[in-house]
């Protein structure tokens, strides 16, 4: 049985390999993600285990708002408290450090160097000095000067001698750069961060906001005394406020933030697989479901032998766990390629020259693939398996032909499946899930893409022809058109493998869309401002400019009205929430359409606070309510509620008074908002830019210029999930490929006789092409239309965060149809080609 | 050489036909140089025993199959050394056929399959002859069947009126009643004999049945490739008579 088995599957290797390469690219994927994870986190081990070797015990003050996360430290440790560390027995010495993420450096373009991820820091030269390689020139001894990292250096373009600009939590200053330095090992920087070095007075200033105060202390165990053991004391002696880890410790938990960042890749690497590989099953089911259609007379045969139903379901099974085996060993070796080429890739760009562990196969990019490989291919193979096993013995009698069997059990069982699946989105998207919301969703739509490919072939009929129709203009179009709708499942499977792919991308971008035109919708009904100081792009970390340009602008010829805002974390009776500040509240009133609830909300003064009326509501507040409101810097204040206003889309929380914005983490402004007397919109935008020359982070717009900037970003993310999922669409190309083929072999006859009764070999061609168009164009608008649907589900359910608009994007839905036609167009080339060089004669004597 | 009249009268000349398969130890000799006339409005069957190559001169004469040697000439048309593009034109527009597995195509109805070969050429029907031709193979009521709703008869019988409808110069017919029971074989072959007399159709129909045989005007035998001989307006059992003798010379030439 087995043997038998095995040669058939011998005698099928072309479509059986074109099946496989779906697995595999599936497979490769989660292969890679399994590689590129363990390779970068041994990688990231090894750094900062190499970093943190010779820290015996490092004491910081624990935030007083907290959790930020990557946000500028504003804790500090005082002289004093280093005072207290170094009395402690077993402490051999203490130093004070600085270090501080936000301190950006101007490169020669004018701009701040970007950062994808890793933090911008700033430190003093003192504590460095010894852990740091000096490539060129020397340390900062004055307090004009600065040394950069080398990677830094080389992204910012500038060299020793250089005057530089470093942007930190106060504005734009200017630096001499004395030095530029690597790290042990030849690297240019730890991990891909910037680094800056002060004199220890300057880091203080700029970096922590105050003199004589350091964001650790690394502290050196006398002789005897272990690190936990010194970790304890300390801990004992400081008391409540302090944070005290161990060298060890501390590059763990610096390791495990760099691989909580990376888990991010393997996500997506994983995101990939699961779409290819759901896709791929589409692809296997149907090349199985086909090849036991064709052999249905060979498993009759051996059923009339006396082969029983189990070695029936066996022998495709087998055929199954080979193709899986095949596809899971390519898979795992082109994983193991783009896992080590992606970590090099990682390691080169994005961490500025991480020296990479060697490679090494991980179990689980072994076990992953195997089960991956092996378990999806037999899955998709177990129905036309069992399909097999049903072939009456009498079937060896009788001619091949299969006849259709009725649709009514799979559509409603594809009705029940959709349907189930709508409520577990549903569930997911409103947030009834029980905390599985991401997976309610993820849930939710793999089951509805499940069930809407189940009902497809019930509508295979009515819409190829419609289809169909466009081309029927000619016999061979007609012929396509037939052929298209003639065997339903198969073309629903092939059409459903297209289907997935494109609905993504529809609904991902209906959701965008939605967005975009809701924001557009807001600004314009709600912003009455002509100019808006905004940061670009998001180059990590909060884009600030100096509030100078604020009073400066308010006295510019035809100003009516300005106002900064500053934003932060706070902790407002206790509870972790953003709170705003306008460094003049008079105007923000008729700027943003503000209602009034209760109280007064055009003046704030020391001692009282502005909130929202659902955030009230929520919290029990009403004018008059005191409350805590603790900041990043010093002790908590008590303010009390003096105005509350209507929630709006562009300002919600709380608002508190201008003069606490020295306790926020950083006292920048962020944004700025102008009104001007009409006709002077022009020559103010021009002014305010020259005087924001110092604050490279930002710019000023029109209202209408900062719309279109703010969407522009969405359209990127588009253009990303477009060529992600591009991988979901070449593998329904092949699946295209795969049937057509399968068609061809199966109707060989046919061909042959049409081709006896005078149809010409670019005939015949047409008329493959026009088939495989019509699947494509209907798996195309499958897509669409459930990509819509999920689109408008998820644009509902974010009603509340804005979203109030559902806008299709009509413009890339056109062309996902286009694309259908190509892609039709495409995999028809080989099957059309092998079904006109089929030989007249042998067709029509073939049996 | 021929008369311009009696080149008018014959439909196929074929001229020295050799067709050899394989090479070296493998070769196989299909046919023998064989040379033949079938004339213009006469229905021909072609006889002999399995292998003797009967199918084979019927391919070739058909343009299916290229020869190894010698002629053919459809009308005025020699068929050797055409290119593919001017076969597929001669199939259209000169020939027809009839296949033992019917050969409809599953998707039209019995209507479209009748005119297919005009729709792929683009032509339009002569009406009257459409007409004609429907009552005559009597599905008049079925032309918007699909061919499984239809028995094997009936789908003979489209695929004989599907050869008629573009009123080539030849029908080509492979066992026409090969996969009939013998009352549906009896209505194709009076079908096939009518088309001769009323409509002066020409058809070449390769057989092994001597009942189907003796409805042609005229039966050539084959026997390993050589025109062995003919018999004219023959009775069944003549014919019977006939593949007897070839079936001892087969088994005494050592096949």
């Amino acid at each position: 049985m087995i043997r038998a088995t095995l040669r058939s599957l011998l005698s099928r290797k072309a479509r059986l390999l074109l099946s496989a390469l779906a697995v595999t690219l599936g497979v490769t994927f989660v292969a890679g993600a399994s590689v590129l994870g363990d390779s970068l986190n041994r990688s990231f081990d090894r750094l900062f285990a190499g970093v943190y070797a010779d820290t015996d015990v490092e004491v910081s003050a624990t935030p007083k708002v907290g959790g930020a996360g990557g946000e500028q430290v504003a804790a500090t440790v005082s002289l004093a408290d280093l005072d207290r560390i170094r009395a402690i027995d077993g402490v051999a010495s203490a130093t004070g450090l600085v270090t501080a993420d936000g301190a950006r450096l101007i490169g020669s373009n004018g701009k701040t160097v970007p950062s994808l991820g890793p933090p911008r820091l700033g430190g003093d030269w003192t504590t460095m000095e010894s852990s740091v390689r000096l490539r060129e020139g020397r340390g900062p001894s004055a307090d004009n000067e600065i040394a950069i990292n080398a990677a830094l250096a080389k992204a910012a373009n500038v060299k020793v001698g250089d005057q530089v600009g470093v942007l930190t939590l106060a504005p734009k200053q200017t630096f001499t750069l004395v030095g530029i330095f690597g790290y042990p090992g030849g690297q240019d920087s730890l991990a891909g961060a910037q680094m800056i070095a002060f004199t220890l007075p300057v880091a203080q200033q700029l970096l922590l906001g105050e003199p004589d105060v350091f964001s650790s202390v690394d502290v050196k165990a006398a002789d005897g005394v272990s690190n936990e053991a010194l970790k304890e004391r300390i801990a004992q002696a400081l008391g409540a406020g302090y944070t005290v880890r161990t060298g060890a410790e501390l590059a763990d938990a610096n390791s495990a933030d760099i691989k909580e960042g990376l888990a991010f890749f393997g996500y997506l690497l994983n995101g990939f697989a699961a779409v290819s590989l759901f896709v791929a099953c589409f692809l296997i089911l149907n090349t199985f479901s086909i090849i036991v259609a064709q052999r249905s007379r060979e498993l009759a045969l051996l059923r009339a032998l006396g082969a029983n139903r189990r070695q029936m379901i066996g022998s495709v099974l087998v055929e199954a766990v080979v193709v899986g085996v095949v596809a899971a060993i390519l898979g795992l070796a082109l994983g193991v390629g783009v896992g080590a080429l992606l970590a090099r890739v990682f390691g080169e760009f994005g961490a500025g020259g991480l020296e990479l562990a060697p490679l090494a196969v991980p179990g689980s990019a072994w076990i992953s693939a195997f089960s991956v490989g092996i378990g999806i291919t037999v899955l998709a193979a177990l129905l036309p398996a069992v399909r097999a096993s049903r072939i009456p013995p009498v079937a060896a009698m009788r001619e091949a032909a299969t006849p259709d069997r009725p649709l009514t059990t799979l559509t409603a069982s594809g009705g029940v499946v959709l349907a189930l699946g709508g409520v577990v989105l549903g569930l997911g998207l409103t947030g009834h899930a029980g905390g599985q919301e991401l997976g309610a969703i993820l849930g939710g739509v793999l089951l509805a893409f499940v069930g809407a490919a189940l009902l497809t072939p019930l509508v295979v009929r009515p819409v190829a022809g419609v289809v169909g129709r466009l081309f029927a203009w000619s016999t061979p179009g007609l012929l396509g058109r037939l052929n298209a709708g003639r065997n339903p499942r198969r073309t629903a499977i092939t059409a459903a493998a297209l289907m997935v792919g494109i609905a993504l991308i529809t609904g991902i971008n209906t959701v965008i869309t939605s967005a975009k035109s809701s924001i557009t919708r807001i600004a314009d009904e709600q912003a009455q401002v002509d100019l808006i100081v905004a940061g670009d792009a998001v180059s990590g970390g909060m884009p600030t400019f100096d509030p100078a340009v604020l009073d400066r602008t308010a006295e510019m010829a035809g100003v009516t009205a300005v106002t900064g805002l500053y934003m932060d974390v706070a902790l407002v009776n206790g509870e972790r929430t953003y709170v705003g500040a306008f460094s003049d509240i008079a105007p923000v009133q008729g700027m943003f359409s503000l209602r009034s609830v209760a109280g007064d909300i055009t003046s704030l003064v020391d001692g009282q606070l502005l909130v929202d009326d659902e955030t009230a509501s929520a919290a029990g507040l009403t004018v008059g309510s005191p409350v805590t409101v603790q900041l990043a810097r010093g002790e908590p204040v008590r303010l009390v509620v003096s105005g509350i206003y209507a929630r709006s889309d562009l300002v919600n929380g709380y608002v508190v008074p201008a003069n606490l914005v020295p306790r926020f983490t950083v006292a920048l402004p962020t944004n700025g908002f102008i009104q001007v007397q009409p006709g002077f919109a022009d020559s103010v935008q021009s002014e305010v830019d020259s005087l924001l020359r110092d604050s490279p982070e930002v710019s000023v717009a029109s209202r209408t210029e900062y719309i279109q900037r703010a969407t522009a970003s969405a359209d990127q993310v588009v253009v990303m999930v477009q060529v992600l999922l591009a991988l979901a669409i070449l593998i329904a190309v092949l699946g295209v490929i795969n049937t057509l083929a399968l068609s061809v072999i199966e109707r060989t006859r046919e061909i042959g006789l049409l081709r006896a009764v005078g149809l010409g070999r670019a005939q015949t061609m047409r008329m493959i092409t026009v088939e495989a168009v019509v699947i494509a164009v209907f798996g195309a608008l499958l897509g669409l239309l459930v990509g819509t649907g999920l689109g408008a589900a998820v644009v509902r359910a974010l009603k509340h965060q804005g979203i109030t608009d559902l806008a299709l994007p009509w413009g890339q839905m056109v062309t996902y149809l286009v694309l259908a036609v190509v892609v039709g167009v495409v995999a028809a080339v080989l099957p059309a080609i092998r079904a006109a060089r089929i030989n007249v004669l042998r067709a029509i004597s073939y049996e | 050489m021929l008369t311009t009249t009696e080149r008018a009268q014959t439909a196929v000349r074929a001229r020295d036909v050799w067709k050899v398969y394989g090479s070296g130890e493998t070769q196989v000799v299909a046919l023998r140089g064989v040379s033949v006339d079938l004339q213009r409005g006469q229905f021909t069957a072609i006889m002999g025993p399995s292998g003797s190559g009967k199918s084979t001169l019927m391919h070739c004469l058909a343009g299916l199959d290229t020869v190894s040697r010698g002629t053919i000439h459809l009308g005025e048309t020699p068929v050797a050394g055409l290119n593919d593009r001017q076969l597929t034109q001669l199939r259209r527009d000169k020939i027809g056929f009839i296949f033992q597995q019917f050969n409809l195509l599953p998707t039209l109805t019995a209507g479209e399959n009748i005119l297919l070969p005009l729709t792929i050429a683009g032509r339009k029907p002569d009406p009257d002859w459409h007409a004609t031709l429907v009552a005559t193979v009597g599905l008049t009521d079925r032309l918007s069947h699909k061919p499984s709703q239809l028995s094997g008869g009936q789908q003979q019988r489209v695929a004989c009126a599907r050869a008629m409808i573009g009123q080539p110069e030849v029908i080509f017919a492979d066992e026409p009643t090969g996969n009939l029971d013998s009352r549906s074989g009896a209505e194709i072959l009076t079908l096939l004999r009518q088309a001769v007399d009323r409509h002066h159709q020409t058809i070449v129909m390769v057989t092994h049945d001597p009942l189907a045989a003796s409805h042609a005007d005229r039966v050539l035998f084959l026997a390993d490739g050589n025109l062995v001989d003919e018999l004219h307006q023959p009775s069944p059992d003549a014919i019977l008579a006939t593949m007897k003798t070839l079936d001892v010379a087969a088994s005494g030439s050592g096949r």
